[in-house]
Parts: C-alpha cells; structure tokens; sequence
C-alpha cells in the first residue's frame, strides 16, 4: 500500500511576460513526489525548477493545471500549505544584520514554536549545522557554506511536512555541501521529513532517493537514479592513452560520428556513445600507441547528456580554432608568463588573499579551484591590475604589474564573473565597441569581428540584442569580447557558472583549442570536475593556497584503501579538513 | 498552540526583528534623528525670507532738510540700508551691477508738492527677479514713506492727500520672523522624509536580499507583516518629531501656543499617512535605488514645494493649487503652523485632519490590498 503522495502537479503550466516577451517557464508539467524522500529537481538553467518550486510555496499561481501539497490545493489555500512546509529559496533571505541567534528566533516567532521547546530544538540545529561556537555572530559575518546551513536551520526550525530547498548548494564547499546533504537525510529518516530539491549539479542526482529531469520548462523523466543510468549500461566508455594528452584526445574523440559525449574524467577521456558498442575509430585515433578503451559504470550525467542531446552525433560540432594566430611565436620559450610572489590584499582588517605564491607556463591551463569567497576573484583582479595588490610580487607577461599595469594589461584579455557585456546593445555593437576600445585598426577590427562571428557561431545572433540571448551565448559573446586583440593570456572568473552542462562542455573545448594555440588560460571555477580539464591548479580557502600541482598529483594525495580511485573533490575535502585541524592547532 | 498566541508571538518576533535591524543601521538612525537636525539648522538659520538690511539706493536730486529726514527715516529703519547716488543713471548702474536691491528716487520738484499739495510721490524701483523679496521690498519702503509722510503732516499741521494712512498690524507672527513657520512646517518635511522614504527603502530592501521571499512562506499573514513593519517606524518617526519639536522650541525660540498633545495626536496622525505612502511605494518599486527615486518626487518634493511650507498656497496658480489638494503635507503644514503660532482654532484642526484620516484610510488600505503573499500579483 502506497502512502499517499506528498506534491501533485497535474497538468500546470506557467508563463511569464517581461518587456514584451513570453517566457513559457512550464509546459504541462506532471509529476508526483513520494513521502518521506528526497526528490530531486534536476535539469539546466531555465529548466522552470525555481518556478516549479514556487508553485508548490504557494508564492504563484498557475497559468492551468492544479497543484497539491500535502493533499491540500495550493493555490486556494496557500496559507493552509505554508504551515506544513518549509521553503528554502536560491538566495536564501538571512538577515546579515541579525545575529545567527536572532534569525533564529525570527523564525521560531514566525513558525509559532513554543518558546518551551525553542532551547532543545536549538541545540539540536546547532550541533548538526556546526553552528553552536557562532550564535552572536551577525549572519553576514559567516562564510557562504556557514549561511547555506544557518538558512537550513532556519527553515527546519519547526519540522515542515514538506522541504523544498531551491539548488541549495550552488557555490557552496564541497565539505558545506556533505554537511547539507548529511543534514537533508536526517530530517527525512528522524522526522519522516519529504524533501524536494534541485539542483544544477548532476552528482547530485545520485544522491536523491528520485529524480525528475526537466529541460525548457518540460519534465522529461522521473525515477531513481539507476533507472537513468541503468538503460546506458554498454554505452559509457574509458578512453586513455598516454602517449597524447587527455585534451587532444577528448578533442579528436568527440568529433568522431557515434560518439555522444566525450568528457575529460581524471586521467581518462570518459565516452557515452550512440550504440551499446564503441564505433569504429578513425585511422589517426585507432592507431595511438597505447590507447586503451574500458567500459565504465554508467552515470546519471551519461544518462543526461545522452537525453538532452538526442540522437545528435558528433558529441559537437568541431569547434574552429579560436585564435587566428599562434602565439607562441612572440617571444618564445617556455618561461613563466605569470609569476605571483607572495600576493596579498587586505580590505580594512580583512585579509581577501594572504601571502598567495604560483607560476604558470606559457600555454598552460592554469586553474584556480575554491569555494565562494576563498579569494579566487580578488586574487584575477590583481593579476589583471585591475586591483591594487596590498603587498607581494606580480609579474604578468615578463612585467612588473606595480609599475607597467597598463602595458601588462594590453597584452591580456580578462572575461568577469557576470559577463560585462552592455545587454541592450546587439552582439555586433558590443563587439564593435571592444575592439575600438583596444584601439585596433580599421582594417584589423573588421577582420577580427568577422572571424569571431564565425568561430563562435555568433553569425546568426549578430543584430540580437546581448540581453535576449541564451546564457551559453552570452558567455560565447563574452569570451569573444576577451579575444578581440589576440591576448597572450586569457583571464576567466568563473566562466562556467549558472551555465548548463552542455554549454559547459562547449566551452571547455574552446578553452582547450586556443590552449593548443598557445594561448595561456587561467580560470576560476567552484566546480570539482573542471579542475580535471586543467593542467595544473592551486585549490584556495579563506584567501590561502592548500596545494598547488597537478590534477593526477594532487588526488594521489589522498589515495588510501577506502579510496582507491579519489576525486578532486575527495581531495579538496582532505585538504580542507587538513587545513581546519591546522588552524585549530595552532589558535588553541 | 492557541491561534491568538501564534498570532501575537509572529507579531512581536517582527517588530523585534524591525527593531533590531533599525538599531544596527547606521542609515536609519542617521534618516530619523542627523537629517532633521541637519534640516533644522539650515532652514532654522540659513534660509529667510525676511527683507533686513536691504541696499537701497537713494537718489535725491535737490537735497534739503525734508530730504534729509525722508533719508534719515530710511536709514534707522532695520529693513534697508540706503546709499546715496548723485543722479538716476549712476543709480541704475549700481542696480545693475547688483550693489542695490532697489532705487529710491527723489525728484527735484520733491519739497515744493510736499510743501504745496501736501503729497510727496518718490519714485520706487525694485529688482524683480525674486519676486518674493521684491514684493516684500516694496512694501517696507511703502511703509516707510508713508508713516515719515504722517509724521512730516502731524508736526506741520498739513492734511494728507494720501486716501489710506496704513497702520500695520500683524498678527501671530508679530516679529515677522520667517523661522517662526518655516521650523514648524519642517516637521512635515522631516516625518514624510522617515515615514514614506525610509519605509519604502527598506522594504525594497527586503526584496532585494530575497528576505521577503523566505518571509512570504511562513504562516505570517500579510496584516501581521505590515504592522510589523508600521510599529518600529512609526515610533522612530514619532522620535524625529519630538527630536524636530523640542529644537523649535528650545532652539529657535519658536512659540508652541497650541496644545502640545493635539500636535502629537495630529504627528501621529499624519506618521500613518506617510507610512501608507512607503508602503504603497514599496509594493511598487523592488529596489531601494527605485523607491528611493519614487518617494523623493511623489512624497518629498511635493511636501516640500506644494505644502504652503515655504510657498504660500494662496498666491499659486489655481491648478497648482488643486493639486496641492492631494498632498497630505498641505493639510498637516496647516495644522502645524496654526498649533505653533496661533493656538488651538479647531475648525482649522479638525478639517485639516478629517483630511489626513480620508487619506490614510486610502493609503493604508491600498497597500494592504496590493501587498499579496505572491510574486506574481
């Protein structure tokens, strides 16, 4: 006998309407979530997972179609619903100028907890969060993952019936996310809690109970997460060789017909193909010494990809080269072009980065892996002149960034965080502007804009405004804009991020074709498994190095018998934790 | 638990939170207690609009001893300050040049009519630019003219030709002083300032920081939110008001002749006014920088300019002066400048305020209507 269901969606659809366009966010959406599980709401961005979560809030109404939370019409009686769930929105609303005590009590007041039962329920939340040492600090002053839990807590403070949690883990730690995760599953065996969570990360699919995979506002699948991948069983491969480089040969292989998906997966080149078999390779990659093909345990992101792209092969469409020019000619050598000597920089009383050393080589990948807030950002800024370092060395392209900044800079393009681009000019205008504003020749910019227009297959979008285009667009325009003067050394803060996974992969492979060209890339990411695509990185916490290496070197740090095959996250994990036992070693 | 119980414990868990939040802003208190003492000191001793000291040019074309004392009664006056010019053109280029503010003319045939008709004209010209001050300028020199003309009869015997002898009487404000109703209307300007702006800034704030959306799913009831919110900051408001009151008094020396506790309920009175306009702007504007815009020109502005607080309602153009009919700061400027300089007249008390009622009944209800647990509404 089956308990009766904790969220009903039958037939809803939602549209939105800004500045004279129409956004279907849901399309006839159904699903059913179980009692006493984790579901998770998994797709790419505006797959219509925050509207979905919204809808079951009770904080809009849709368009058609009827919703049930907890047997109980949402949309006739929302104040009805919003006693029996908590909600957990993407930018959770702490008060940063309350104290982690107070918002606690806030809610408490607002949940109508007996103020009996407020000290146990307290030290409860308390210790499972972590959060117990903190309670007088004002919630602005805690670090992202430490917000993330004190949102959590906030929300569990009276048991809802029902958890919904929008993608409460974007950004946050790889440590912070377990705690989360860990925290998730006890509400549900201890209080028999339903839970529903999305998320953009598709490791976390594995993690949930169910899934329900949504793409354009339209649910594609539900079922737990073997039932995803178990139908790719036969269709997912290993790849390695090591006489080239795993980039060269994820390049070559994802452009040979069958092939669905080529990804870059520790040392190997992870393959999801067509048919249960792997195809015929070409002559070239058939015959590298060395090349070993293994079938591999089908994943939930196989199952992905292989959904969203369909019956689409090659994995991509070759991606030209995206400089027209080699550079490695210039100057030659195999000299650092970065060399970063104890950096700081401090705001006030707060040291940002402190005491920050590495060097990159000419035409490396260099990544630079950490939580928000471990000082990724404020770290590029300096390097690129564009913030004042506080004390240490920087020299970029052979120059001294204290003196020669605006030399320096001339010879790097820098892509920022949220893609500085002028949204209401069209893609055109936009590229007009940067290449006047790099000061380059009449005849050279008309040659440049021509060329990105096509490597980037920005042609078609060319009189678009910036604003309207697709967020994978957005990035292919912003990072064209960073390429415009051919830049030595390119500049990436968080290219990836909000991107979906398909877009991601483009992206990568770009990045890996103008690293063949010479081109020396550096780039910050808070996703794991991109720092596999680097050739070397250094992982940061609280504006400080951990260790600095290569991908392979750095999980064999932590190899153990537990661990036979670590990930870069196991290995960010260990470092981290290494780290908290130093730093309570030496304060106490 | 008991229903009633929840209630009151959701409702006192927001004041709190209002409460705390206002305390640890920096911006709040600096809104409710430094810009009003700010505003005081520059409209308390900054700006006037009384006319003292004004230069005046005097022009006398064929001096004697009954020019001289014209002169003399200028000169003891503390409106003006003459100088004297040789002859009209010299005059005007002094006009000009802004050295005088008006030109006294004294003509040559000045005595004989004095001595002959018992009517002395003296030509007047007044820079026009500032109305106001023009206007005012005028009429001080009238005023003296006039009473020296009745002084000049009443030691010669002579009947006057002027039709009117003016004998000046003004009431409620008998020094004149400008400060006397420009401190008072202030308070009008300072409570919409903490009421209607400060309101609307930190709801918006709310939005912005996703707080409102974690708050919308709670069993909170949109009452409950916006009394939450109208308790901390009408106590704040009413903090600026006693902070404004006490200045003027102490301060300024301006006098309170009406009752002190019919000034607060009519404070109150309009502090709910004001809070129904931030709230109503708030469900609008999303974001401080655009509540902010939207409350300087519908809410501070117009209780700047259209609320008879420095312009005089009477003397604008009739449209503008419909206008100011939906301005709740017209009604409480009355109110106030009748309480400080007159006393409690109640048919000016108690229509003023049936105004101020009407009007936060409409704007308390709209917002409550308009403020939905909804995104989408």
């Amino acid at each position: 006998m089956e308990a009766a269901p904790a969220l009903v969606f039958s037939g809803v659809s939602k549209t939105f309407v800004a500045g004279g366009i129409t956004v279907q966010a849901l399309d006839g959406v159904g699903i059913q979530t179980q009692p006493a599980r984790v579901t998770g709401l998994i797709g790419p961005d505006g797959a219509g997972k925050t509207t979905l979560m919204r809808l079951a809030a009770g904080l809009l109404v849709p368009d058609s179609g009827s919703i049930q939370v907890l047997g109980i019409d949402v949309v006739q009686q929302p104040l009805k619903v919003q006693v029996s769930v908590g909600y957990m929105p993407q930018r959770f609303g702490l008060y940063e100028d309350l104290s982690v005590q107070e918002n606690l009590d806030l809610y408490a007041d607002l949940q109508g907890v007996a103020k009996g039962e407020r000290a146990a329920r307290y030290r409860e939340l308390m210790h499972m969060t972590g959060l117990a040492p903190f309670t007088r600090r004002l919630a602005g002053r805690l670090s992202g993952g430490m917000k993330q839990k004190l949102g959590l807590a906030c929300t569990l403070v009276r048991p809802p019936r029902l958890l919904l949690l929008d993608e409460p883990t974007v950004g946050v730690d790889p440590v912070s996310r377990r705690e989360l995760w860990a925290i998730v599953y006890r509400q549900v065996k201890d209080e028999g809690m339903s839970v529903l969570l999305s998320t953009a990360y598709l490791d976390e699919a594995e993690r949930c109970d169910e899934v329900i995979l949504m793409h354009q506002g339209k649910r594609l699948g539900q079922g737990t997460p073997a039932s995803f991948s178990e139908p790719m069983r036969g269709r997912s491969f290993h790849v390695s060789a090591p006489s080239i480089s795993k980039r060269t040969m994820q390049g070559r292989l994802s452009a040979v017909p069958g092939i669905v998906d080529a990804i870059i997966e520790g040392e190997q080149v992870r393959v999801v193909t067509l048919e249960t078999c792997m195809p015929a390779l070409p002559e070239d990659l058939a015959n590298i010494r060395g090349l070993t093909t293994t079938p591999a345990e089908p994943s939930f992101e196989d199952a992905f990809i292989a959904t969203l792209k369909g019956e689409q092969t090659p994995a991509t469409p070759p991606v030209a080269a995206v400089n027209a020019h080699p550079v490695m000619s210039k100057t030659g050598g195999v000299d650092a072009v970065i060399k970063v000597q104890d950096l700081q920089r401090r705001f006030g009383d707060f040291y940002a980065v402190k005491g920050v050393s590495f060097s990159v080589q000419r035409g490396e990948i260099f990544g630079l892996l950490g939580a928000n807030g471990a000082g990724k950002s404020t770290t590029f800024r300096m390097l690129c002149g564009l913030l004042p370092v506080s004390a240490g060395d920087v020299h970029v392209a052979g120059l001294d960034l204290r003196h020669a900044a605006a030399r320096a800079r001339g010879r790097l393009g820098y892509m920022a965080q949220r893609f500085s681009l002028y949204v209401d000019l069209t893609v055109l205008q936009n590229l007009r502007f940067f290449v006047s504003a790099y000061g380059l020749s009449r005849a050279r910019a008309k040659q440049r804009i021509a060329w990105v227009l096509e490597a980037f297959e920005l042609a078609a979008y060319a009189n678009a405004a910036s604003g309207d285009l697709p967020l994978g667009y957005k990035q292919r325009l912003a990072m064209a804009a960073a390429l415009m003067h051919e830049p030595d050394i390119l500049f990436l803060d968080e290219p990836t991020s909000g991107v979906d996974p398909l877009a991601r992969r483009e992206f990568w492979q770009r990045i890996n074709a103008l690293a063949e060209s010479g081109v020396t890339v550096l780039v910050t990411t808070h996703f794991m498994d991109e720092a596999n695509y680097c050739d070397r990185l250094v992982i940061m916490a609280e504006g400080e190095v951990l260790a600095e290496g290569t991908p392979a070197n750095m999980k064999a740090r932590f190899r153990s018998t537990e661990t036979p095959d670590p990930t870069m996250e196991d290995a960010f994990i260990g470092l981290i934790e290494a780290h908290e036992k130093n730093g309570q070693g030496s304060t106490a | 638990m008991m229903p009633v119980a929840a209630k009151r414990m959701r409702l006192i868990g927001m004041i709190r939170k209002e409460s705390l939040q206002i305390l640890r802003d920096p911006s709040s208190i600096a809104i409710a207690f430094v810009m009003p003492v700010v505003l005081l000191l520059l409209f308390g001793y900054g700006v006037s609009l009384d006319a003292r000291q004004v230069p005046l040019a005097m022009v006398v074309e064929q001096p004697d001893a009954n020019t001289a004392s014209l002169i003399g009664a200028f000169q003891r006056s503390e409106y003006f300050n003459p100088q004297s010019f040789d002859s009209i053109q010299a005059a005007q280029q002094a006009f000009d040049l802004h050295e005088v503010f008006g030109i006294v003319w004294l003509r040559n045939d000045f005595s004989r009519r004095l001595m002959s008709q018992g009517d002395a004209p003296i030509g007047v010209i007044v820079n026009g630019v500032d109305a106001n001050q023009a206007r005012i300028t005028e009429g001080y020199i009238q005023g003296v003219w006039q009473s020296w003309l009745g002084n000049f009869a009443a030691s010669q015997g002579i009947e006057l030709r002027v039709p009117v002898t003016l004998e000046p009487r003004i009431w409620f404000n008998a020094a004149v002083r400008s400060r006397n109703f420009l401190v008072p209307g202030l308070i009008a300007v300072i409570m919409t300032l903490i009421g209607a702006m400060l309101t609307s800034m930190v709801v918006a704030r709310e939005w912005e920081r996703g707080t409102m959306e974690a708050l919308m799913v709670t069993p909170i009831r949109i009452g409950e939110m916006i009394v939450g919110k109208l308790v901390p900051y009408f106590l704040l408001g009413m903090g600026g008001m006693l902070l404004s009151v006490a200045m003027a008094l102490w301060q300024f020396d301006v006098p309170l002749r009406g009752s002190f506790w019919v000034l607060t309920a009519a404070s109150a009175l309009f502090m709910l006014v004001a809070l129904g306009m931030g709230l109503l702007i708030s469900v609008v504007a999303k974001n401080q920088f655009v509540a902010g815009q939207i409350s300087i020109i519908i809410t501070f502005l117009p209780a700047f300019i259209l609320s008879g607080f420095i312009f005089e309602i009477g003397s604008m153009p009739e449209a503008i002066q419909v206008i100011t009919h939906v301005v709740p700061a017209r009604y409480y400027v009355a109110i106030l400048q009748t309480l400080f300089l007159a006393g409690d007249i109640w048919p000016i008390i108690l229509s003023n305020s049936a105004a101020l009622v009407v009007m936060m009944v409409i704007f308390l209800g709209l917002a409550r209507r308009k403020f939905h647990k909804r995104l989408d509404a």
